[in-house]
């Protein structure tokens, strides 16, 4: 019997096991994970400075949660206002921007709400609930679900009303999202570089895009150690001196989906 | 199954025989009362099990015959009462042979497993009991592949495993061929006679004849007679037993 | 999207490959949800016997309990063991959180009311059948565990391979306190998962039908080794 437990304890012991030098926990987005980017650009900075980066992707809203629980040292999200509260409330020690894509709106190739002629993202979203057409929404309390209900607002709009009927809350991540949209014939808003991956699309197709409106901005935030002692500050430091760096905008820069750019670096210059 | 030769059984129940036989009592039941069922009681104010020999208990069914020899062996406790057993060691056979999901040796390993035997001893007391149940040359099969005889022999085996200076039987050989109940009868008629007391439940008159020592015939809750089984057979002193004699005693 | 055809063949593919990542995930799976369906055995066997065996009050409403969380959501154990768990939770210091640790803990709650419940049936078959040549031993209660255990040692076979299925399929739980971390916390489930949300429904389905060739070869080896040692059990 005791050799059996002592067979249990190095079993648990080697499952923990594989603890690299060092690494932080990165909470982050489903757009950046399912698009390929931080696959492409964190193992450059693993080289460069021996500090792994675990990812945990989920929705900016969980991520946000998460790394008020203390859950993760560093967060990557694209939520503007969420983000500025989760610093001002003191979770986080500051916001820095770090890159920016942009959304677009895809649905069936007939675009039978007709949005593809629409004279502005506003217009695209009152053809949309005019036409009634399904519209399929991440409905998570994400980045993207969070500007998406920004646009719905701004165009005058209150889709949630019809929830169940043509407006569909799907409750998940952005892939998953338009994995319902493709099924159903539904339109959809989406980060470029996740549609740009996506490897679903049906006869699905952008059929709207390019108003300054559908910006899509990441910022990185550390999560302040005061609130939550076991963040590794050092490290984290690290990493923002290197994806705010030249380096680290070098690499957003860099990645590539089908030959186009879908991430573009703006991080000021510091 | 191989026959049992003379000389064989006597040096295999050597092996099992209780270290201390002897005509002094070994069981005393006193002021024993059970409810059986809602208008049956079994109650023994007094009952003395002592010396050696067989003791076969008759009875209609449901006239509480396995229930007693349960109480006596204390697998079941009684409402009121009490069993003071003094004999070291006792066993019991069921009517359908209880064995281990294990080998026939691991069954009869797992018999022996209270006594504290050298590795040497314990192979040979091992072997003596394989030769006794019949089942040389199984003892690597699983016991419950046997036939319905062999697995009764090797639960008598496993019983006798344990030198008991009693041993309950209820019904051993319902359910078996002639032959392997005349091994059966053959080993508790030499275990009988070499120094264990036996108790057992049968509804065989003939084997009533073939074997039993004494008698005791219970009705309906209590022991309506006990005698040698000449008398018995003879003429009973009760009514109820010359009924049940003549086939014509039902609860 | 894919046939099924394309993903078996894509799963073939993959096997063959030799893909260093792929075997790391298959691994990590097995690991975990081995070692997690050892643990909730030496809990819920011995736990399962005891309640077969014994008899007190509220005995049958523990039993009732326990075949009620044979049920339990992966989902939901995910997330009381994310809170446990987390750097805010009582057991924060541990920081297990997105650890294979964490995901076996889950794994652990999810597979041991399985085997619990699985081991009670059997046992109190075996506790019926012996009850009574144990106790012309002088063996009762307690005492009598092993003996059954080891009687009821077919049963409680099957019992554990339900475990095994259990933990080897969920992705609720794992999802959660796992975080499908590359390479430290990334599992067959959560990948799957992962490609399913990337669209890419052929590599999906391609790990589904490893997972369940994975899944049938667990099986089997533990059938053979069953078989194995009926054969030696009678040696």
């Amino acid at each position: 019997m005791r050799r059996l437990w002592a067979a249990v304890i190095a079993l648990l012991l080697s499952a923990h096991g594989a603890v690299a030098a060092e690494f932080i926990v990165l909470q982050s987005t489903t757009s950046t994970q399912n698009s390929g980017l931080l696959d492409a650009i964190l193992p450059q900075f693993t080289k460069d400075s021996g500090i792994e980066v675990r990812v945990v992707a989920v929705g900016t809203g969980q991520a946000l949660r998460n790394a008020r629980n203390g859950d993760g040292d560093v967060l990557l999200v694209h939520a503007r206002a969420a983000e500025d509260a989760f610093v001002r409330e003191g979770f986080g020690v500051a916001r820095f921007d770090v890159m920016y894509n942009d959304f677009v709106l895809v649905g069936p190739a007939d675009d039978p709400a007709g949005i593809a002629g629409s004279e502005d993202a506003l217009d695209a979203f009152v053809r949309l609930a005019t036409a009634r057409q399904r519209f399929v929404s991440r409905g998570d309390d994400s980045g993207t679900h969070q500007a998406e209900l920004g646009l719905w607002e701004m165009a005058g709009q209150a889709p949630q009303a019809d929830s169940g009927t043509w407006y569909i809350e799907t409750g998940s991540g952005m892939g998953a999202t338009l994995n319902v949209a493709v099924s159903l014939s539904a339109y959809a808003m989406t980060d470029r570089a996740t549609w740009a991956a996506f490897g679903n699309k049906g006869s699905h197709k952008i059929l709207f895009e390019g108003d300054e409106r559908l910006f899509n901005q990441y910022g990185v935030i550390a999560i302040d150690p005061e609130r939550h002692p076991q963040v590794k500050t050092a490290a984290v430091d690290q990493f923002l001196a290197w994806i705010l760096g030249r380096d680290g905008q070098r690499a957003i820069a860099d990645f590539r989906l089908d030959g186009q750019q879908v991430f573009f670096p703006n991080a000021a210059q510091r | 199954m191989r026959d049992l030769g003379r000389e064989i059984l006597v040096q295999s129940l050597r092996q099992v025989l209780p270290e201390n036989g002897g005509p002094d009592s070994v069981l005393t039941v006193t002021g024993l009362r059970s409810n059986l069922s809602d208008d049956l009681v079994l109650d023994i104010p007094r009952l003395t099990l002592s010396g050696t020999g067989i003791s076969m208990v008759l009875g209609t069914n449901g006239a509480g015959k396995s229930m007693l020899i349960r109480m006596l062996h204390g697998l079941t406790k009684p409402d009121a009462g009490r069993v003071i057993f003094t004999g070291g060691s006792q066993a019991m056979v069921f009517q359908n042979p209880v064995l281990l999901r294990r080998s026939v040796f691991a069954n009869l390993k797992f018999a022996l497993k209270d006594q504290r035997l050298s590795r040497g001893d314990r192979a040979e007391k091992l072997a003596y009991l394989l030769e006794l149940a019949g089942l040389k040359g199984k003892e690597r099969q699983s016991a419950r592949s046997l036939s319905g005889g062999e697995e009764q022999c090797l639960a008598l085996a496993c019983a006798l495993a344990r030198r008991p200076r009693l041993l309950f039987l209820d019904e051993p050989t319902s359910s078996l061929d002639p032959t392997a109940t005349h091994r059966i009868e053959t080993i508790l008629r030499q275990v009988a006679l070499m120094g264990i007391k036996i108790v057992m439940v049968s509804h065989d008159l003939g084997q009533v004849e073939r074997l039993a020592d004494e008698v005791i015939f219970l009705n309906r809750g209590r022991i309506c007679e006990r005698l040698p089984v000449e008398s018995f057979f003879s003429g009973p002193d009760s009514a109820e037993a010359r009924a049940y004699l003549s086939g014509q005693l039902v609860l | 999207m894919n046939g099924f055809a394309d993903s078996l063949q894509l799963a073939l593919g993959l096997i063959l490959s030799g893909d260093a990542d792929l075997w790391a995930i298959v691994g990590l799976s097995l690991r975990v949800s081995l070692t997690a369906v050892v643990i909730a055995a030496l809990v819920g066997m011995p736990l399962g016997a005891v309640l077969a065996v014994t008899r007190f009050a509220g005995r049958k409403g523990v039993i009732v309990l326990i075949n009620a969380l044979m049920g339990l959501p992966p989902v939901v154990v995910g997330l009381a063991v994310y809170l446990m768990l987390s750097a805010s939770g009582p057991l924060g210091v541990l920081q297990l959180l997105y650890t294979p640790t964490a995901m076996i803990i889950a794994q652990v709650v999810l597979v041991a009311p399985i085997i619990t419940a699985l081991s009670r049936q059997v046992v109190e078959d075996m506790h019926a059948e012996y009850a009574d040549y144990l106790g012309s031993f002088g063996m009762r209660g307690v005492r009598t565990i092993p003996t059954l255990l080891w009687e009821g040692r077919f049963g409680l076979t099957t019992a554990l391979l339900a475990g095994v299925g259990r933990a080897i399929a969920e992705v609720g739980a794992v999802m959660i306190v796992g975080g499908n971390i590359n390479h430290v916390t990334r599992v067959m489930t959560t990948t799957i998962a992962l490609e399913t949300s990337k669209g890419d429904l052929g590599m999906a389905l391609a790990l589904g039908v490893i997972l369940i060739g994975l899944a049938i070869s667990v099986n089997a080896l533990i059938a053979g080794m069953t078989q194995a040692s009926a054969r030696q059990s009678y040696a």
